[in-house]
């Protein structure tokens, strides 16, 4: 696809959704769309009922053999909360706590970086940006778990293993998120705009703060939840750089004590089954919420790079 | 900006105009420059260093040049996780392509607000960390919690033991299916929506069907979008790890330690303390990867996409 003129308003230049413009109202064939529809949402919702409706059990009620689809006839949410949240001191909490911690500073620090780095790749003519550009497709190639454990070695010899830091610097790196915004800002910031902006006497950081950043809002937003999703999704880098519980995000920590209650049998571990339940429905909670009060900046921008 | 008059002052305007666009534009893309050096350039320079190296108890640390590869590509535990996620890919990325392809076209057609609250719900599982989600169908998988023995009962018949060393490759292909169809149906959909409703209209107008605009028209404007999810699906599924770590203790003796490539590798590093050889593997599945991407964007290059 080609690049469409610039309007010098400077508005989003991706079409913009199509409003409901069908002229034929056709509803035959509707009806076999909306069975499938329905069934796919079944099919994907599934995961989450279980785990609404065995979250509510204790124990007794999770291996009484009641149905695995049905509540039971306690309905104890409090009591698991209760549980979850106090269970080995209180260390669910702390790890809701890392995973945010994590996941915001892994998540903007990346977006910062990638708003930078894209507006320059986009707008200046500098010496090397096309071998630079050409690296950086590269890169995004590269799979980044192939980086986790040579990264656990590098940081061995400096002492920032089991650190936070160890955590948040990998997830800095983000070369997807170069890309996306340089393909944006390559469209949606003119070049006329920004001239216009130098031959009034602003500099070149003013220029891009008072200019630019305004006209890359949906791409930042995109970047900041697709960095902020991996950063909160990451389990592969964390398992390998912590081994102080207290560290862990609430995967790493799910993943633990899944580990141990599977060591300790369906029957041992029974008390911990329960938590691990609701402690898995809990730490999914802020993503979703995040993803639906944000839906109208996500929809439109996970297609950027993708109509190039 | 195209100056080619020679008059004094316009060369050297000329001349301040490059070397702010030099200055300026390492300045934006220096940040990243930086983390990008540090984070991966350096580790992958570290990996192929430390790769070259053998540690043995008798005698040390010694050099071995591509020793190590030698062995990784001799070692049947490598062979083997790497021809697991091959076959694995083979199978998952058409299937997630062909029903992330459905979906987004019917999504496009349908117009409701039911439809509208459908396309959220399967995006979802998107928003759920690989761990849970990986944990959530290993409990509907189970015995103890799930509701596939009950189901199958209620019909006379034996329920599918998805967690056994026979199905697992299923019991892993649904779940992988389940996380990320959904994101890459929003990406498609909206590709979609970004298409000329225009083109439909001249279509309908020649005379052609629902079929031949989706067949004719949708998917050729959808091939860039298309190409940029088998990449993104083709580097996750070679670099499998979450999903198989976590059910492996649900799955007694049904996922070996060596059951993908990065499983193996962290088992090496982590395990065994073997960082040498574990570093070998990293390397070389991350250049499996590199070249099997690179390889697969060269052939397709003349659709133009990621690298215009």
């Amino acid at each position: 696809m080609t690049v469409t003129p610039m309007e010098l308003t400077g508005t989003n230049p991706k079409p913009r959704r199509r409003v409901e413009r069908r002229t034929t109202p056709r509803t035959r064939g509707r009806i076999p769309m909306n069975v499938v529809l329905a069934l796919l949402m079944v099919y994907f919702l599934i995961p989450f009922w279980w785990l609404i409706v065995n979250s509510s059990k204790s124990s007794a009620g999770l291996f009484g053999g009641g149905s695995a689809l049905w509540f039971s006839d306690d309905i104890d949410y409090i009591g698991n909360l209760v549980e979850l949240f106090t269970y080995s001191g209180g260390i669910y909490a702390r790890w809701l706590a890392n995973s945010a911690l994590y996941a915001i500073a892994g998540g903007v620090g990346a977006t910062v970086l990638a708003v930078l780095a894209g507006y320059g790749f986009a707008k200046y003519s500098f010496t090397g940006r096309r071998a630079a550009f050409a690296i950086l497709l590269g890169a995004v190639m590269i799979p980044t778990t192939a980086l986790v454990i040579p990264t656990f070695v590098l940081f061995a010899q400096v002492g920032w293993t089991n650190t936070i830091w160890a955590v948040i610097f990998p997830s800095l790196l983000n070369p997807f998120g170069v890309y996306l915004m340089n393909v944006y800002a390559r469209d949606a910031v003119p070049d006329e705009l920004l001239d216009a902006a130098r031959v009034d006497g602003a500099g070149e950081f003013r220029t891009f703060l008072q200019v630019a950043l305004p006209l890359l809002r949906p791409a930042i937003v995109t970047v900041v939840l697709l960095s902020v999703v991996a950063s909160w999704n990451n389990y592969f880098l964390p398992l390998v750089m912590l081994s102080d519980n207290r560290l862990y995000p609430v995967t790493v920590g799910i993943g633990l004590w899944q580990s141990t209650a599977s060591t300790y049998g369906a029957a041992g571990g029974q008390s911990l089954w329960s938590i691990i339940i609701l402690g898995a429905l809990v730490s999914v909670i802020p993503l979703i919420i995040a993803f639906l009060g944000l839906q109208k900046y996500w929809q439109g921008g996970l297609s950027i790079g993708s109509l190039k | 900006m195209t100056t080619s008059t020679a008059t004094p002052a316009k060369a050297k305007h000329r001349r301040s105009t490059t070397r702010r666009q030099n200055l300026y534009g390492w300045l934006f893309v220096g940040p990243f420059g930086i983390v990008f050096l540090a984070l991966l350039v350096l580790p992958i320079g570290f990996a192929l260093y430390l790769s070259l190296f053998q540690k043995s108890l008798i005698g040390g640390t010694r050099f071995v040049l591509f020793g190590n590869y030698v062995k990784a590509f001799t070692d049947p535990s490598f062979l083997d996780g790497m021809w697991f996620v091959i076959r694995f890919s083979l199978v998952l990325i058409p299937l997630q392509m062909a029903i992330s392809l459905a979906v987004a076209l019917i999504l496009d057609i349908v117009i409701t607000r039911f439809a509208r609250f459908s396309r959220l719900m399967i995006f979802m599982p998107y928003a759920i960390p690989t761990v849970i989600g990986a944990l959530m169908w290993g409990f509907l998988y189970s015995d103890n919690f799930g509701p596939l023995a009950e189901i199958f009962e209620s019909f006379g018949m034996q329920a599918p033991d998805f967690l056994s060393s026979s199905l697992i490759f299923y019991g892993l292909l649904n779940i992988v299916t389940w996380q990320w169809v959904g994101y890459y149906m929003i990406i498609l959909f909206a590709a979609l929506q970004g298409i000329d409703p225009t083109l439909y209209e001249a279509a309908r107008i020649d005379g052609a069907s629902q079929w031949q605009i989706v067949l004719r028209i949708k998917i050729p404007l959808l091939s860039p979008a298309l190409l940029l999810i088998l990449v993104f699906a083709l580097i996750g599924t070679l670099q499998f790890f979450n999903e198989p770590q976590i059910l492996q203790q649900l799955a007694a003796g049904a996922i070996p330690n060596d059951f993908t490539p990065n499983m193996y590798a962290y088992q090496q590093a982590f395990s065994l303390a073997n960082y040498n050889y574990g570093s070998a593997i990293s390397f070389a599945l991350g250049a499996v990867v590199f070249l099997c991407v690179y390889i697969f964007l060269f052939a397709t290059r003349k659709r133009g996409s990621f690298f215009s």
